[in-house]
């Protein structure tokens, strides 16, 4: 199941743990990102609290969480190369992956019709 | 994350704005015009190919000031001016630019700019956020003495090792011009000729020309130069990154009324003749403060940053002395991630003392004490045409 979120990141449900990162739609408004700073493992994120940061030449932005849980891998080849983010943002540049705390939260996100209509 | 994508009426619009949405730029709003960002390359190419070829920027928004002698005689507006200038304005030779600054009376920086003798007038080019205020400011201190005319005219940077060949093919006498010179051109055949002013400097820290020339004719001579394989269009954004690894200031940012030329690292600009024991000494807005600073030091200076690890230290960012100061000692006027130096950079304030080339403090950036080290500036050695 994909998920978007209206502050411009996705989420990969894969049975309680969900793969996130931004979205394409981001990623090409950023820019040519050069340094990524992701969560530890273990870190309690809480929906809509910043999670994550990415940085292009000019400003730094940070990621939300979609939702609440707690952070069970991240992605280490993003941190190393963080142009793969900007490159393949949802895909090989995903972020980080979450143990979903309330999957009830998911109704409040959007599917992939209706985040493509919120950004056109 | 936050995207904004919201488009802001009202800005004014630069003579190449079409070519700019042409090019695909991203448009973003700066002192009050709309200016392009970056183009479908991305800041980091355009930054890259700067240094490696040529990058053509728009920075018509930029102020453009004629000084011009009521009397005819150019020595009375260079003695006006230095009312204003602690430069040496009299000192400046036909068809040459110098680099000033506009002081308060207590000693700040109101503006930083180029002042160039084209003959029979002077031309100043002044930050865009500024010109309406240096505009006033001029018309106040030489109205006098001197016509001062805001002239609406476009301003094409060509920056990079490529630029003299790039422009020397369009305006031929541009291979001829040293670091700093500052010619009458004319571009354009026939009825389409018209008088542009071409100076060989900009604000990159590479070899390069500025070329202000009127509106009507910049469009033509813009997509002439594009027409170059060795020309890319650069943004804002490039522009800002280049000129923060060549150690320059962005007033506004790193220098500005709160902060004194000595402090800023920028005295080199005042010389001689306008300091103590100089024939023509102060007699310009805050000399008593300015020249004291110069003779004797300043409690803090500007200096290079280089953090140790990857994460960019962006201006505001605290500086203290080690890990658990409760105070901090200085501040990150402006910071980012270098491109050509593929690590980041930052300038910033610190006391005297804390300020040498070396010397290691820490950064707060989101709750985390970085390590940085006090950097020389530039951070890379500046590549002009001297001789």
């Amino acid at each position: 199941m994909l998920k978007y979120t209206d502050e411009h990141e996705w989420l990969r449900l894969d049975g309680e743990v969900a793969t996130v990162g931004i979205t394409d739609h981001a990623a090409e408004q950023l820019g040519d990102l050069v340094f990524v700073e992701l969560p530890k493992v273990g870190a309690r994120l809480t929906r809509g609290a910043a999670a994550a940061v990415v940085e292009s030449v000019k400003a730094a932005s940070d990621v939300y969480a979609p939702l609440d849980g707690e952070v069970t891998e991240v992605n280490e080849a993003a941190v190393q190369d963080p142009a793969t983010i900007g490159t393949d943002p949802q895909g090989a540049g995903w972020l980080y992956r979450m143990r979903v705390a309330d999957a009830g939260q998911l109704d409040g996100l959007m599917d992939e019709a209706a985040y493509r209509a919120f950004v056109a | 994350m936050s995207v904004d994508t919201a488009a802001v009426p009202s800005l004014r619009e630069t003579p190449l704005h079409g070519l700019h949405r042409d090019a695909g730029a991203r448009m973003v709003p700066f002192a009050g015009y709309a200016m392009p960002l970056q183009y479908p390359l991305g800041l980091l190419k355009e930054h890259l190919h700067t240094r490696q070829a040529a990058g053509l920027f728009d920075v018509s928004h930029m102020g453009q000031i004629a000084v011009r002698p009521r009397s005819g005689a150019m020595a009375d507006a260079a003695r006006a001016l230095e009312t204003v200038l602690p430069v040496d304005v009299l000192g400046l030779a036909p068809g040459r630019q110098r680099y000033g600054l506009l002081t308060s009376q207590a000693g700040g920086i109101l503006d930083d700019l180029m002042l160039a003798h084209l003959g029979d007038h002077y031309l100043l080019v002044v930050n865009a956020a500024n010109k309406a205020s240096d505009l006033a400011h001029l018309l106040d201190a030489v109205g006098q003495d001197c016509e001062v005319e805001a002239l609406d005219r476009a301003l094409i940077a060509l920056q990079g090792p490529g630029a003299e060949a790039a422009l020397a093919r369009l305006v031929p006498e541009a291979g001829a011009m040293r670091f700093m010179d500052a010619r009458r051109v004319t571009v354009g055949d026939g009825e389409a000729a018209r008088e542009a002013v071409v100076v060989r400097s900009g604000y990159t820290g590479e070899d390069g020309f500025e070329i202000a020339l009127p509106a009507d004719a910049a469009v033509a001579f813009t997509r002439a130069l594009l027409a170059d394989a060795g020309v890319r269009p650069a943004g804002l954004g490039a522009r800002d990154s280049l000129r923060l690894e060549a150690g320059l200031c962005l007033h506004g940012s790193d220098i500005d009324p709160g902060t004194t030329p000595a402090e800023a690292g920028l005295a080199w600009a005042i010389p001689k003749v306008r300091r103590r024991g100089g024939a023509r000494e102060g007699g310009f807005p805050g000399a008593a403060r300015i020249l004291q600073e110069i003779a004797e030091g300043p409690a803090r200076l500007r200096v290079g940053l280089r953090p140790e690890g990857r994460t960019p230290v962006r201006a505001g960012a605290a500086l203290f002395p080690d890990e658990a100061a409760a105070e901090p000692v200085g501040a990150v006027t402006s910071g980012g991630f270098g491109p050509s130096l593929e690590a980041p950079v930052a300038m910033g304030y610190l006391p005297a003392a804390l300020a040498v080339p070396g010397t290691r403090l820490f950064a707060e950036v989101r709750g985390q004490r970085l390590p940085v080290a006090v950097a020389g500036l530039p951070f890379r050695p500046a590549g002009f045409k001297r001789t």
